[in-house]
């Protein structure tokens, strides 16, 4: 199964808050509607960008994959821009 | 489905709410429309006017002056900001320490040229509040947070600037602790209690670091 997304923002090695923070200016710039992909190493990341989905108005977390990548783990989110 | 559920403590009491007023249409439906109405009209009112009880805004005050505490407070402002809610910061007492660019000692009298002395001159000479060791603490911090990939307190607090946290200093301590405008950072501003006040009065989340 496969999300779909129009951009996508690699933050591998980024530690709290950089991850919510670089996804942030991303979104910013994609036009309402469009998807963006977040791929993660911060564990922290999943709740992050939960609670991120639960306060903003403006973001839907469409879906969170966990995957590995070189004996790593990799945190995947998905947010659209809704308005 | 469990975790939704926990997610969402107000669920529970929302059907009790609406089943009330439908109990009651069942004697006198004319009258109930009315009230829905009349409820309908409040609703609009309350969402065209959010802020005039609780708005998205975090409001701290930074009192103390250490290391350790000033970056907690700015990643929570700038985690804060991104999450999209409005962030005000409030600098008192040895918590100026973290928005000074230098020492300055002309103009000053002995006792203010002492506090300057004493105080650091900016973020960058601040100490950990616990395992400083004179120094040496916040060296070893700082190089663990590089080793992690941790943006440096320097970095946060630009971004934090950047993402348009309100940062107001206390300008009662400022002078108490005899420090000059020339040794703040540049784009700060001035206020006092009430300047905390009116922000934490709307804001959900207000911390003391």
């Amino acid at each position: 199964m496969s999300t779909h997304f129009d951009a996508t923002l690699d933050v591998k090695g980024a530690k709290c808050p950089m991850p919510l923070v670089k996804s942030r200016k991303a979104i910013g710039d994609l036009p309402v509607g469009h998807v963006l992909q977040v791929i993660a190493t911060d564990r922290g990341s999943i709740a992050d960008f939960q609670g991120w989905a639960t306060t903003a108005k403006n973001i839907r977390l469409v879906a969170q994959e966990t995957t590995a990548e070189g004996g790593q783990d990799l945190y995947v989110h998905y947010l659209e821009r809704t308005a | 489905m469990s975790p939704v559920d926990t997610l969402s403590p107000s669920a529970p009491s929302m059907p009790s709410a609406t089943t009330m007023p439908s109990a009651a249409s069942m004697s006198a439906p004319a009258d109930s429309s009315d009230r829905l109405a009349a409820l309908e009209a409040r609703l609009t009112a309350l969402e065209d006017h959010p802020s005039q009880s609780t708005e998205d805004r975090v409001a701290m005050v930074v009192f103390s002056g250490d290391l350790d505490k000033a970056i907690a407070a700015f990643i929570i402002a700038t985690g804060a900001a991104a999450m999209g809610m409005e962030v005000s910061m409030f600098f008192t007492f040895w918590g100026l320490n973290a928005v000074k660019k230098q020492k300055v000692f002309a103009g000053k009298n002995v006792i203010e040229q002492g506090f300057t002395a004493m105080l650091p001159g900016g973020l960058g000479q601040t100490g950990l509040s616990q395992m400083n060791y004179f120094g040496a603490g916040a060296k070893i911090m700082r190089r663990l947070m590089k080793q992690h990939d941790v943006s440096s307190p320097e970095e946060l607090f630009g971004l934090a600037q950047e993402l348009g946290v309100r940062m107001v200093v206390c300008d009662m301590s400022r002078e108490l602790l005899g420090v000059t405008d020339a040794e703040l950072i540049d784009g700060l501003e001035t206020g006092g209690v009430a300047t905390f006040l009116g922000d934490a009065a709307r804001a959900k989340v207000t911390l003391f670091i």
